[in-house]
């Protein structure tokens, strides 16, 4: 699914942000990525959505070679990829509803489907009550809610989140990785950065950690690591 | 592209168009000036040409002839003009009849006291000419019969000579000056949209980011902002259109029935103009609003 070879990132100002990762994600799997600030995560998940071009290396994802993926393509790479971000990232002046359906508008669904669908997975996300409501009418687990649902709305084969409990407080966080575990049940990749210890020692998946841009430890059903 | 995106990039682009407020009033006056001042200089230029192609089509000589001349010579001129080469046509306009015109136009008090032998007007001819460009020539060969007539009969011969010169040289002028003018307010409109659109981008680059992370491709980012441009560019050029053609309207139907300056020139009918005032200032909005939203675009929109 997703495929890394002695991939490197060199910023402008001359940061070594990621230095020769190889590393693989299978189907259907569900992946942490952890390691202290700066490390190199953020990096890590922006070249699978290919927010960032890697300065050496190869990266497969779904059926796309990113390398040689040309930049007006670039959108048909994100349309199998739903990404989920500590800030939700949610338009203020849509309703939940419409934040749902914008996904789909962008890729021209029709619009009987887009209307079906948006119900569905609202009430996957047990949003339904609050398809009206605006963003700022909502708690932080709940707009976070709504981001997932807008990531899985076009069925993506990988969810890319960065920190999706970031801004969540504990329990909230755990009913969102619950979400995350069903959608991931149903047959999406997840790519997870997490800080959270907790989540990740509770519920024990593959862990990738990342240390000044290399990977130090790559180990399933793997425990937090580091001592906050 | 399908419908219902057509439908979303129009809601969008005239939901922007209302947000945007101020700059968008800016942007409609620039180009509503603008093209108001262009479709000025255009119906004078058309007019102008028109009124000079009437006049071409109409010229002809008139002959005065000496006040004390024979009724003999009379018809022997007549005769002599008739036969020259070019010559269409020739009336003889008695100076009786001449006073008589003369009473219709200006009115009864004008000609008091000049009836009869009073009359200070001469007899006279006048000449159609078969060519209009050979009208010169045909003047100077009538001028010529004073030398071979005695006395000389002719007092003076009249044809308008550059009145159509002087009416082309005067819509080329027209031309000119209203182009300039017109070049330079159709740039401050294109900045004054291109600006327009900058703050749309700027105000919604968020939401344009998120777009691109679920996928949009950029002709759907960009659409909304070109329906944007174009329908300002529409709007802009609907209103002058509007001011030019009801004032036309009630200019060329206005009535003659003074003695003004209008009552002596005949406009070109309103049929024949609206329709390529409608395109020419529709189109004109169009493009300078499309090309206006082109130029922020290319600039800000990295997409």
């Amino acid at each position: 699914m997703i495929e890394m070879q002695d991939v490197w990132k060199t910023y402008p100002d001359g940061t070594h942000a990621l230095r020769g990762i190889t590393v693989k994600v299978d189907s259907n799997e569900f992946v942490y990525v952890v390691g202290p600030s700066g490390a190199g995560k953020s990096t890590f998940m922006k070249l699978i959505y290919r927010e960032e071009r890697p300065t050496k290396g190869h990266i497969f994802v779904d059926s796309f070679n990113l390398a040689k993926l040309k930049k007006r393509k670039i959108p048909y790479l994100r349309r199998n990829i739903g990404v989920i971000f500590q800030d939700f990232r949610l338009l203020p002046k849509l309703t939940v509803a419409e934040n749902v359906a914008f996904a789909m508008e962008v890729i021209e669904a029709p619009t009987k489907l887009i209307r079906r669908r948006t119900v569905e997975v609202l009430d996957l996300v047990g949003l339904k009550d609050k398809r009206s409501s605006y963003p700022s009418q909502l708690s932080g687990g709940e707009q976070q809610r709504v981001a997932i649902a807008r990531a899985i709305v076009n069925n993506p084969a990988v969810i890319v989140a960065d920190e999706p409990t970031g801004n969540l407080d504990p329990e909230t966080s755990m009913g969102i990785m619950r979400l995350l575990e069903e959608i991931n049940l149903r047959g999406t990749t997840i790519v997870m950065a997490t800080h959270n210890r907790d989540i990740v020692n509770s519920m024990r998946k593959r862990v990738i950690a990342i240390e000044d841009g290399t990977i130090v430890r790559d180990q399933l059903r793997g425990d937090y690591g580091y001592e906050d | 592209m399908k419908i219902s995106t057509y439908v979303r990039h129009l809601r969008e682009g005239f939901r922007s168009m209302i947000r945007n407020g101020w700059m968008t009033f800016a942007s409609l006056s620039s180009i509503g000036i603008s093209l108001f001042i262009l479709g000025v200089f255009v119906l004078l230029t058309t007019n102008v040409n028109y009124i000079a192609e009437n006049v071409e089509s109409q010229v002809e000589i008139r002959v005065y002839l000496t006040l004390d001349i024979e009724e003999t010579q009379v018809n022997k001129i007549w005769n002599d003009i008739g036969s020259i080469e070019g010559v269409d046509r020739v009336t003889f306009v008695h100076k009786d009849e001449g006073l008589e015109t003369l009473r219709l136009t200006l009115g009864e008090n004008w000609i008091e006291g000049f009836e009869g032998d009073n009359n200070p007007l001469m007899h006279s001819f006048t000449v159609q000419v078969a060519n209009p460009e050979e009208i010169a020539h045909v003047a100077d060969r009538i001028m010529a019969l004073n030398e071979t007539n005695e006395p000389a009969p002719i007092d003076e011969i009249d044809y308008g000579a550059g009145t159509v010169e002087d009416l082309f040289a005067i819509s080329n002028l027209v031309n000119n000056v209203g182009l300039v003018l017109v070049v330079g307010l159709a740039i401050t409109a294109l900045f004054l949209i291109a600006n327009t659109i900058r703050l749309t981008i700027m105000a919604r680059r968020r939401e344009i980011g998120i777009m691109k992370l679920v996928g949009a491709t950029n002709g759907f980012i960009r659409w909304p902002f070109f329906i944007e441009g174009a329908f300002v560019g529409v709007v802009g050029a609907a209103i002058p259109l509007g001011i030019l053609l009801y004032g036309y309207y009630r200019l060329a139907s206005a009535p003659r029935d003074s003695l003004s300056f209008m009552s002596m020139i005949e406009l070109k009918p309103l049929e024949d103009i609206m329709l390529p005032l409608t395109i020419l200032l529709i189109g004109l909005g169009i493009l300078i609003g499309v090309f206006g939203t082109l130029l922020s675009v290319r600039k800000h929109l990295k997409v």
